[in-house]
């Protein structure tokens, strides 16, 4: 008789991280928000302060008004960069590709092939694994978490890496989470802006998934 | 009859096969699994989309035994 395990080992090696569940997420999230309005609004409040003072003070304002608008853009960029191809061995991509079909349904691994990104629905929301990352959408007001997490075998093809992600989130969806790194939290329009062209209807349809099948979020005990 | 595969550079490699009747190549396949398990590979079996069960020892009656490499925050 097998022995099965429902926890990720890699957890092991991250002892210090408590696990990730709905209510983390939402929580992590919110601090998310709060840190954009807090690096936001002070630029705000300086260009419209300047403004009042002295219109001449516009170039000054603008700035400011530019500040406020890149710091949430960057942080958006650095979340989508997690599922950006990072190319590597193309050798066995062929045999890889194929392997990680066998692994999908028919619409998703149409979508994977026309993306780059898989679509597998979890008990946290829809979730986009790429190559050496993976963006979780959750119900809660249409939230993309943005997670940083490969196989430790940077030489693999490129669908290999993504089945590597698959199977272990497969395996313990809330483990996944908190072995990931988290990157960045934020509304899904301000990612998608951010992701690659090609890979926004696979956005689109883990939004449309979220809205259409998702259970309602689990609390943890 | 089951099949026992590593993900690897070459995209996949087919390390053994076994039926539930063929003593000899389960424990052939057995053994291959141990190896890998050894050189810190983990056992995957895939139960279609939002599931999938870690095993430690090769359940014979498994059609598909996948060895993973572990997973790291990038």
């Amino acid at each position: 008789m097998e022995a099965a395990t429902a926890s990720l080992p890699e957890l092991a090696s991250v002892p210090w991280r408590s696990r990730e569940d709905a209510g983390s997420l939402r929580r992590r999230a919110q601090l998310w928000t709060f840190f954009t309005t807090v690096h936001v609004v002070p630029f705000l409040a300086a260009a419209a302060g300047l403004m009042w003072l002295n219109p001449l003070a516009a170039p000054v304002a603008f700035v400011a008004a530019m500040h406020a608008w890149i710091i949430p853009e960057l942080y958006a960029f650095r979340g989508a960069s997690v599922v950006r191809p990072k190319g590597g061995n193309e050798g066995g991509e062929k045999v890889a590709q194929g392997f990680l079909g066998d692994l999908l349904g028919h619409d998703a691994r149409e979508l994977q092939r026309a993306t780059g990104l898989v679509v597998e629905r979890g008990r946290l929301g829809v979730w986009l694994v790429g190559e050496s990352g993976a963006l979780l959408v959750t119900s809660h007001r249409r939230r993309v978490h943005c997670f940083c997490v490969r196989a430790t075998d940077r030489e693999l093809p490129p669908s290999d890496r993504i089945a590597h992600l698959l199977l272990a989130l497969r395996s313990d969806e809330e483990g996944f989470a908190t072995v990931a790194n988290h990157a960045f939290a934020g509304a899904s329009w301000r990612v998608r802006r951010r992701l690659d062209r090609e890979m926004r209807p696979a956005l689109a349809r883990a939004l449309q998934t979220s809205v259409r099948s998702l259970p309602q979020p689990s609390t943890s005990v | 009859m089951g099949r026992l595969i590593r993900m690897d550079r070459s995209g996949h490699s087919t390390l053994a096969d076994w039926t539930a009747t063929d003593e000899k190549a389960y424990d052939a396949a057995m053994e291959a699994f141990r190896r890998e398990l050894d050189e810190g590979y983990i056992a995957v079996i895939s139960e279609g989309e939002g599931h999938a069960t870690q095993v430690t020892e090769l359940p014979i009656e498994a059609e598909l035994v996948i060895m993973r490499r572990p997973i790291a925050g990038g």
